[in-house]
């Protein structure tokens, strides 16, 4: 079937999502496409990307905004990534403390994790705070290339909560979220699974919404390969992406969940107990009241096409780094958002395999109110829910029109 | 490992004092650095080895040169500061156990300033810092100068489509048509080439212009 055995290094961070990786070297999907997967944990973002950019890794498990920042030379060093795949949906929650869920609880009727009046109730003890000269609250974000970080700057700027003026956004990675909020440092974090689930479970925190609450089936890590990698390996990526694709499927299947939870749980790869990471698997997240309530959408490892690299998504990230200063606006930087994600190449690579690939390099966001149809390979895909929390769509065409939507907001 | 990041405001090389912070849990290596850096002289070093509140204390203490692990979590915190101070680019100097040939010009091309193969020694702190900081500053001073370099060429352009539009609309002559454009800019106390650029940019939007 394959001509040589491709080595890859891959980086990964201790996340429930990093999965597709892990299963793909522990199962031999690798191995099937003659890929010896040599895996590297890392403990930041950061430093994930800068090892790809000294050539330490080749490709790695990395946040979906990172490559397009990446390609846009924002940052301290120079790469350039392409993406063909993505790895997966959800996963992600915002959890706050004890002593702000107090203050919350009074505004809410039910711990349901329902974005809208986890907000409304946010912005009741935000006011509040402010009447009182209390400081500003303070939220935890992984990165500031990151779909949580726009995300949660998305969910709060929709109700005037301005993220540096009525609230503080600090940067801190996933593994240290639970101990920073326990001391007391932050007041919430928005971070990957299983993190929310620990700080739930250690008594410090209680999980407030999801990110799937914010922005269905909204996009999350992708597979971040090096451009001169991918050029020098011949078939290497196609061979990578097919592995993923078989690992993620079987990530997804529901008699897999057991397993799958004891090999992440490992040392070496999440690190935490199987009971902290058995509930993002099974999508359901524990309550204040310490019920584990099925959350709908909360993850997809492959189905709902949650592997295709959607230029749309891309595009989205790039108009939120525009809204929030990261970078000006440019037809230039459009396109090299666009360009970072590469459909063209995952089609290349799964064609062969005679599954359902979209027809669509792009979709416009938010449009799907319910599981819907979709144009693709073989007429079965369904697509969606993928709707915004406030019902807001953003067309990639009128990307400069969605960002002008946003001016009289946050100019408050 | 470690990576050595410049902050804000990267001191001239000569003379000044610089104030270098280290973030490490590790206790030996830290004092390693500290050692190699005060030999040197002149400069002040802060360890920090705890992580809370990292953004708040790298304020604080406001240093002009970051020494912390490649491996240290809080580099992703760092990096919120670096987006935030909204400061360019600064010098990073790696420090590795082992490389190969590749990372090497991987990491140059990448725009790292020292790349330091064989570990860590105190003596060799201070001159790498100094190459990092000298081969850092020859670098940007080099692509300043061939921004200014394009800079000046589109303005030029620009300048010539200018008086190209006003000889035709107006029916000046070259001589008089650059007279107008730099006097019109003096008024405005802006640059020739900025007035040239609204001229264009309007005949454009009124469909005036370069075909007639």
């Amino acid at each position: 079937m394959t001509s040589s055995t491709c080595e890859v290094r891959a980086g990964f961070m201790p996340l429930v999502d990093c999965a597709p990786l892990v299963i793909a070297r522990e199962l031999g999907f690798a191995e099937q496409e003659g890929i010896e997967l040599q895996l590297v944990r890392e403990t930041s973002w950061a430093t994930i990307r800068d090892r790809l950019a000294v050539s330490h890794l080749d490709v790695a498990h990395i946040l979906a905004p990172m490559p397009v920042a990446a390609n846009l030379a924002l940052g301290p060093l120079q790469i350039r990534m392409l993406v063909p795949m993505a790895l997966g949906t959800g996963a992600n929650s915002v959890t706050v403390s004890r002593e702000l869920w107090q203050g919350l609880s009074q505004y809410l009727d039910v711990a349901d994790f329902d974005a809208v009046n986890a907000l409304r109730a946010l912005g009741r003890v935000v006011r509040k705070r402010e009447a009182q000269s209390l400081p500003c609250l303070s939220l935890g974000v992984v990165h500031p290339y990151s779909a949580h970080h726009y995300e949660l700057a998305y969910w709060l700027a929709s109700a005037s909560l301005i993220p540096g003026a009525a609230i503080d956004l600090v940067v801190i990675p996933p593994p240290l979220m639970p101990v920073a909020l326990a001391s007391g440092h932050i007041d919430g974090f928005c971070a990957g699974e299983p993190w929310g689930t620990v700080a739930a479970t250690d008594g410090n925190g209680v999980i407030l919404t999801t990110n799937s609450q914010i922005w269905q089936n909204s996009p999350e890590k992708v597979l971040g390969v090096r451009e001169d990698w991918a050029e020098t390996h011949g078939d290497g990526v196609s061979r990578l992406v097919r592995a993923l694709y078989r690992s993620a499927e079987w990530c997804d299947a529901i008699g897999n969940q057991e397993e799958l939870a004891t090999i992440l749980a490992d040392d070496r790869y999440v690190g935490q107990k199987t009971e902290q990471i058995r509930p993002c698997l099974a999508r359901r997240l524990k309550t204040a009241d310490g019920e584990l309530l099925p959350v709908e959408g909360f993850l997809n490892f492959a189905s709902k096409a949650a592997t295709f690299p959607w230029t749309s998504h891309a595009l989205w990230f790039f108009s939120q780094m525009v809204r929030w200063g990261q970078v000006s606006f440019s037809q230039q930087g459009v396109e090299i958002a666009r360009g970072t994600y590469r459909p063209d190449l995952y089609r290349a690579a799964l064609e062969p395999l005679g599954i359902e690939i979209p027809s669509a390099n792009a979709k416009v966001e938010g449009a799907l109110k319910i599981e819907t149809p979709a144009g693709s390979a073989l007429g079965q895909l369904r697509l969606g829910p993928d709707t915004f929390f406030d019902g807001e769509v953003f067309d990639p065409d009128r990307l400069e029109a969605y960002l002008e939507g946003f001016k009289a907001n946050d100019s408050l | 490992m470690l990576l050595l990041c410049g902050t804000h405001n990267m001191p001239a090389m000569a003379g000044q004092t610089l104030h270098i912070l280290i973030i490490d849990n590790n206790r030996l290596r830290a004092s390693i650095i500290e050692e190699g850096l005060s030999d040197g002289g002149r400069v002040r070093v802060t360890v920090l080895d705890e992580t809370a509140q990292l953004l708040r204390r790298i304020v604080e203490i406001d240093p002009d040169v970051i020494f912390i692990d490649l491996e240290n979590p809080n580099r992703d915190v760092l990096e919120h500061m670096f987006e935030v101070s909204r400061a360019v680019k600064r010098p990073i100097a790696m420090f590795v156990d082992q490389s190969d040939q590749a990372s090497i010009e991987a990491a140059i091309d990448a725009g790292v300033s020292a790349y330091v193969v064989d570990g860590l020694k105190k003596e060799r702190v201070r001159p790498i810092l100094d190459t990092a900081i000298s081969r850092f500053n020859a670098f940007e001073r080099l692509k300043r100068e061939l921004e200014e370099a394009k800079t000046q060429l589109a303005d030029r352009k620009v300048i010539e489509r200018a008086k190209t539009l006003l000889m035709q609309t107006r029916g000046l002559a070259e001589p008089e048509a650059y007279a107008l454009l730099r006097k019109t800019a003096m008024n405005q106390n802006r640059r020739i080439a900025e007035i040239a650029e609204s001229l264009v940019l309007a005949a454009g939007l009124l469909g005036g212009g370069e075909g007639k």
